[in-house]
């Protein structure tokens, strides 16, 4: 909303810089984007001149060399307008003037001819488009050498208006100005439609009738009717007021429409009389695939829930939103009938967007106008009617409204301001607030009772809303204090979860590995890239409706498409070192329903649409460790990786295993399954090469597991004393040969369930293959630890018990090495 | 007798001190104490001297061998000292190559920094830390935070919705679920669950169909939610005030803008001081300062105190608006991170470059 200074202060100036008034309204609630200049940036060295001789120039037939006096003295200025002419009132800009773009005007010399200064066209000081040359003012305006701000308005300061959406009032000048004499304190002049009213019924009743379908989607249709008027180009305040606003003048019936809405905030229409058969509207909602040819020159299909004006051919205007051109004023128009109308705000919404038409009118619209403002419009228009078009007025009004839901007073409970603010304000200063906001204030005992403008009617409907009113102009950000909230020694915290996930991020990031934020959405290639498909569940993403772009138009419902994007865009970036993993969430539409990210209900009633566990991820193309001067690492394999993860439980204080299990897009003999407390949560491995090079990578290893399983496995914070002075331990290592299609981890799993309880560790510390073993055979090195809380353990003791793990080791085809 | 011994020890002592190596040492050793020495010799034939001699010269035999046989060992030992030190001085590394690095370093991404920052300062303030879901309901997105049902926000060019059977319930309108447009959908979802009082701030993932330099499609969001007894918009600036303080520094301030937002009632948006400029919007050298762009004030968030509509969706829950207030706010992460760090194109979080990444251990 722009909003020109000199206009708002006819009716509240509050002798501020706009500057000054652009701060104190952001303060209170309306945010001024920028104050900008309309026309010349300063008003200086602009003066009123009379043009006393014109001659032509001597080496130039478009130039004419004019004698202009200025007051001081007379002048020659040179000038390219055919219309310059002896006798003209013109404004001057002097040498030293600066020009709209910042041109400024010095002495020169035009083709031999000295000029000092210029004369001004409409659109050299933002006044008009200027077609016709200089801008020759009424004869005996003002005398040569008066500044020329004193009688054109040049060098308007606009101050533009980032209006919130509830402020509707504030889309027009006199509502600004009220707001301008709320928080400053300056004086506000009554309001141009105070104390006037227009009677439905009179003269109007035989020029004009309407009809309303639909009461909801037009509860007020509001005409009159001007006759014997001339159509002509508005007077020069009116077409200055209109440009510093941003609008184009047209003629001053057009002119007039525009200028009602930009003061009042009610847009208008003007339809030719004499175009509308019998003077005869109706308001009614189209019919399916119906067309109509807008202001605008396109003709528009519209849907059903579009609401038309219609005359009795069809079609006129889109209600709200644009008119039409069958029945546009013209250079010929002599009668006009003038509509003010309040529309269904959220329809006029629907209807502009669909039909991607955004105007003045329909962004008012939009917002929801009180049908109060038709009649302020009308009548301010009728004015200008008379005033500018010389029209006659048929008396009455076409006035089709339906009635209005009233709503009685609110209730400001004494102390309630208080209360919500943590700032005492008076009961007069509460008072005296509204009372300059425009609302109606009484005393009821202690507490107000407040009745509410129609210019705020949608908007201020509860106590709090009037508490904020009073709070906004009270110079708030100065009075309020700042506190904490009182209370009872609340303690805040992470859950544990929530410290674990801290601590495996941390473990990742110490373990040398970079953290990513991937896109939670990606393109519905990856999982062909990844080769998932059906039935795995990873292949059914949950899908945008409107995405922004086919790209990022499904959910991820793994992390590793992240991690791989990530590693090719750095490899290809010429990243030495890509080691990065990534903690945040998958979106999978089936299947455990309700689950928080790191397990556990969301709150709430009611659960979410689709599962989001927490996933944790890392990935490895190349070298971990950086390589030094003295080192040169071998690039990430399998075991590598897998002692990353093995980091990440311990770092936990548990433990994952690792069993064989395929993954579709990992090496079919360098892949695993992730295991923690009996849980699959996971997997591990080196990605298939056929699935690295879609991402241009070479040998990459990786894992994703479910964070909250394998947090769930950790006793962090919960581990209990385990005595380990007492009684000492016996210490024993066992040699195996066994086929290489055994496992490492079922000769373990094998050990531990034949070593019962006394077996407190077994690990393998060595793995031999060579010509010491047959050639499908290798050679497992196993180190157990026995231990009992309350004794001190004997070979004899012991002895049993190896035994049966030798045998457990032999009947997975062992044979114990000398 | 007495006198060669005397002269034994004086030679001993000075060969042994003009020895230069462990060899000659060892030399000496067995020239003066060995087998075939002469003091050797003396000791030996102790038992054939006359009886009155015995004593006198056995006594000073003994002590001049056992003194040179110290001298020999001391001798020994420093000299092998000096010998190693000799030996360390010539095997000589350059100490300003640089390090092996036991692993390499990894790095945090800034949001996770900046996100771990803000929870930490709220947790000392006395919140919880929760955290919703990212692909939510209508009704918690936005009716429940009292958007009317024609809502700009709710526009298909604004939000992301679900398809339904794709994530959305098969039997789920075109409209009834979506990507959350702001963390604010966890105030109701806390509220039906939690009773007041209740402390918390929900960090997150939200989103908006919108995408240049300066918006994301997807960023992130940190929600604050008090509600209990007593509490009021000045508790709300205190608490802000306290919290942009730790994250930009104890000299900053804060402003607060009347505004407005569906689900609070009075809403403000808040600003805080420019920590560049200390609130001056002038740096010397520059026209104006570059990162308030004048102002003096950064604009950080929204916030007011709960609209009574919002909590007429938890009044079983035992919110009833007449018996508790609340304030509710909400930033971005992305937004803070950018100001500490200097980020300047908000679509470089998402790039991940480790050229980025590597910058913030
Ligand atoms: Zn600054």
């Amino acid at each position: 909303m722009r909003v020109p200074y000199g206009w708002m202060a006819e009716y509240c100036d509050p002798g501020l810089d706009p500057d000054v008034l652009a701060e104190k309204l952001a303060m209170t609630g309306t945010e001024v984007e920028r104050v900008v200049v309309s026309g010349p940036p300063s008003a200086d060295n602009f003066v009123i001149g009379l043009v006393t001789a014109v001659e032509e120039h001597p080496d130039a037939d478009r130039l004419r060399v004019c004698t202009v006096d200025d007051g001081e003295g007379e002048r020659t200025i040179v000038c390219g307008a055919p219309n310059v002419a002896a006798g003209q009132t013109v404004v001057v800009a002097l040498p030293g003037a600066v020009m709209p773009g910042g041109m400024k005007i010095k002495k020169a010399k035009l083709r031999g001819v000295p000029s000092e200064g210029m004369i001004c066209s409409e659109s050299e000081l933002g006044l008009g488009d200027g077609k016709d040359g200089i801008m020759v003012l009424e004869d005996g305006l003002a005398a040569p050498g008066t500044p020329a701000a004193d009688v054109v308005p040049i060098s308007e300061h606009v101050l533009e208006l980032e209006v919130t959406p509830n402020r509707t009032d504030c889309f027009g000048i006199y509502g600004v100005a009220r707001e301008a004499h709320a928080i400053t304190g300056a004086a506000l002049a009554p309001a141009p439609w105070e104390g006037e009213s227009v009677e439905a019924g009179g003269e109007i009743d035989s020029l004009v009738s309407v009809e309303v379908e639909n009461h909801d989607l037009c509860p007020r249709f509001t005409a009159r009717a001007f006759t014997d008027l001339k159509i002509a180009p508005s007077p020069l305040w009116l077409r200055a007021r209109l440009i510093a606003s941003g609008q184009r003048p047209i003629n001053n019936v057009v002119d007039i429409t525009n200028y009602v809405m930009w003061l009042t905030g009610q847009p208008m229409h003007a339809f030719d009389l004499d175009l509308v058969p019998s003077g005869a509207l109706s308001i009614r909602s189209a019919k399916p695939g119906e067309k109509v040819a807008t202001l605008d020159g396109v003709e528009r299909e519209v849907s059903t829930d579009t609401v038309l004006v219609c005359d009795q051919n069809g079609p006129t205007s889109i209600a709200g939103v644009m008119g039409g051109a069958v029945s546009e004023v013209s250079e010929t128009t002599t009668s006009v009938l003038m509509e003010a109308a309040t529309w269904n705000g959220p329809n006029i919404l629907r209807t502009s967007r669909d039909l991607n038409l955004r105007s003045e009118a329909s962004s008012r619209f939009e917002k929801q106008l009180h049908p109060d403002l038709a009649e302020r419009a009308q009548i301010v228009a009728t004015a200008l009617m008379v005033e500018l078009c010389g029209a006659t007025v048929a008396s009455g009004m076409v006035d089709v409204a339906a009635p209005l839901s009233e709503s009685g007073p609110i209730r400001l409970r004494n102390g309630r301001v208080e209360r919500i603010l943590g700032l005492a304000i008076d009961t007069d200063s509460q008072t005296e607030a509204l009372g300059m906001l425009g609302f109606g204030v009484e005393a009821d005992g202690d507490d107000l009772l407040v009745t509410v403008p129609a210019d705020r009617f949608y908007d201020v409907t509860r106590e709090i809303d009037l508490v904020e009113e009073v709070g906004r102009v009270n110079d708030l950000d100065k009075r309020l204090p700042a506190t904490l909230p009182s209370g009872s020694g609340r303690v805040g915290g992470l859950s544990r979860q929530q410290v674990l996930q801290r601590r495996a991020e941390d473990s990742m990031r110490e373990a040398g590995f970079d953290e990513i934020v991937g896109w939670s959405f990606t393109d519905p290639g990856e999982t062909e890239r990844l080769r998932l498909a059906t039935p795995d569940s990873r292949a059914d993403a949950v899908r945008l409706s409107n995405p922004l772009s086919e790209d990022q138009s499904v959910m991820r419902t793994t992390l590793l498409g992240s991690l791989l994007g990530a590693a090719g865009r750095n490899r290809s970036r010429g990243a030495g070192r890509i080691a990065l993993f990534e903690s945040g969430r998958v979106y999978l539409p089936a299947g455990g329903f309700g689950h928080g990210p790191l397990g556990g209900d969301f709150p709430g009633d009611q659960r979410p649409p689709v599962n989001e566990p927490q996933h944790l991820a890392v990935l490895a193309s190349g070298t971990i460790d950086p390589a030094t001067w003295d080192n040169d690492p071998a690039a990430a394999d399998f075991f590598q990786i897998k002692g990353v993860l093995e980091r990440l439980a311990l770092g936990l204080g548990t433990e994952v295993e690792v069993v064989a299990g395929e993954q579709p897009f990992l090496h079919p003999g360098r892949s695993g399954t992730v295991v923690a407390n009996g849980e699959e949560i996971g997997w591990i491995g080196q990605i298939h090469p056929s699935v690295a090079t879609a991402w241009d990578l070479e040998e990459t290893v990786a894992f994703e597991i479910r964070l909250a399983e394998l947090l769930k496995a950790s006793p962090l914070g919960e581990e209990t004393y385990g005595d380990f002075t007492s009684f000492p331990p016996v210490d024993r290592e066992l040699a195996l040969v066994i086929a290489n299609s055994v496992e490492a981890a079922s000769v373990l799993a094998a050990a531990k369930e034949a070593g019962g309880d006394l077996l407190v560790s077994v690990t393998v510390f060595d793995v031999y293959r060579g010509d010491q073993v047959g050639p499908e055979e290798k050679s497992l090195a196993l180190r157990m630890r026995f231990r009992a809380d309350d004794r001190t353990l004997s070979d004899e003791e012991v002895d049993p018990i190896w035994q049966k793990i030798i045998g457990a080791a032999e009947a997975l085809g062992g044979k114990v090495r000398g | 007798m007495l006198e060669r011994l005397e002269t034994i020890e004086a030679e001993g002592t000075a060969a042994v001190n003009g020895a230069g190596s462990a060899a000659e040492l060892e030399n000496l050793r067995v020239k003066f104490l060995g087998r075939k020495a002469e003091l050797t010799g003396i000791l030996r034939g102790i038992a054939d001297l006359e009886p009155a001699e015995r004593g006198p010269v056995g006594g000073a035999a003994n002590k001049v061998r056992k003194g040179l046989e110290a001298l020999v060992e001391s001798r020994i030992e420093s000299l092998a000292g000096a010998e190693l030190e000799a030996s360390l001085a010539s095997d000589r590394i350059d100490v300003t190559l640089p390090g092996s690095p036991v692993r390499a370093v990894g790095h945090l991404h800034p949001i996770t920094r900046t996100r771990r920052l803000i929870e930490d300062v709220m947790i000392g303030l006395g919140y919880q830390v929760m955290e919703g879901p990212e692909v939510e309901h209508d009704f918690y997105n936005f009716t429940a935070l009292n958007h009317p049902a024609d809502h700009p926000a709710r526009m298909l060019q604004d939000t992301f919705y679900i398809e339904s059977g794709a994530g959305a319930p098969e039997e789920a309108g075109p409209r009834d679920v979506l990507l959350r447009t702001h963390t604010s959908p966890m105030q109701v979802r806390a509220m039906e669950t939690t009773p007041p009082p209740l402390f918390m701030i929900v960090p997150g993932k939200t989103y908006r169909r919108d995408s240049d330099a300066t918006h994301s499609p997807m960023f992130h969001q940190v929600e604050g939610l008090a509600v209990a007894e007593g509490i009021t918009l000045a508790d709300l600036k205190g608490t802000l005030l306290a919290m942009l303080r730790e994250i930009f520094g104890p000299d900053r301030e804060i402003r607060m803008r009347p505004h407005f937002f569906p689900f609070t009632e009075p809403s403000v948006e808040f600003d805080v001081s420019c920590f560049k400029c200390r609130g001056s919007g002038k740096v010397e050298g520059e026209d104006r300062c570059n990162l308030c762009k004048g102002i003096g004030w950064i604009e950080l968030g929204g916030a007011g105190m709960v609209d009574p509509n919002v909590f007429g969706f938890v009044r079983e829950a035992g919110y009833d608006p007449d018996l508790v207030t609340g304030f509710a706010f909400g930033f971005g992460i992305e937004r803070i991170a950018m100001l500490r760090h200097g980020v300047g194109d908000l679509r470089l979080f998402f790039d991940n470059d480790v050229r980025l990444l590597e910058q913030f251990s």
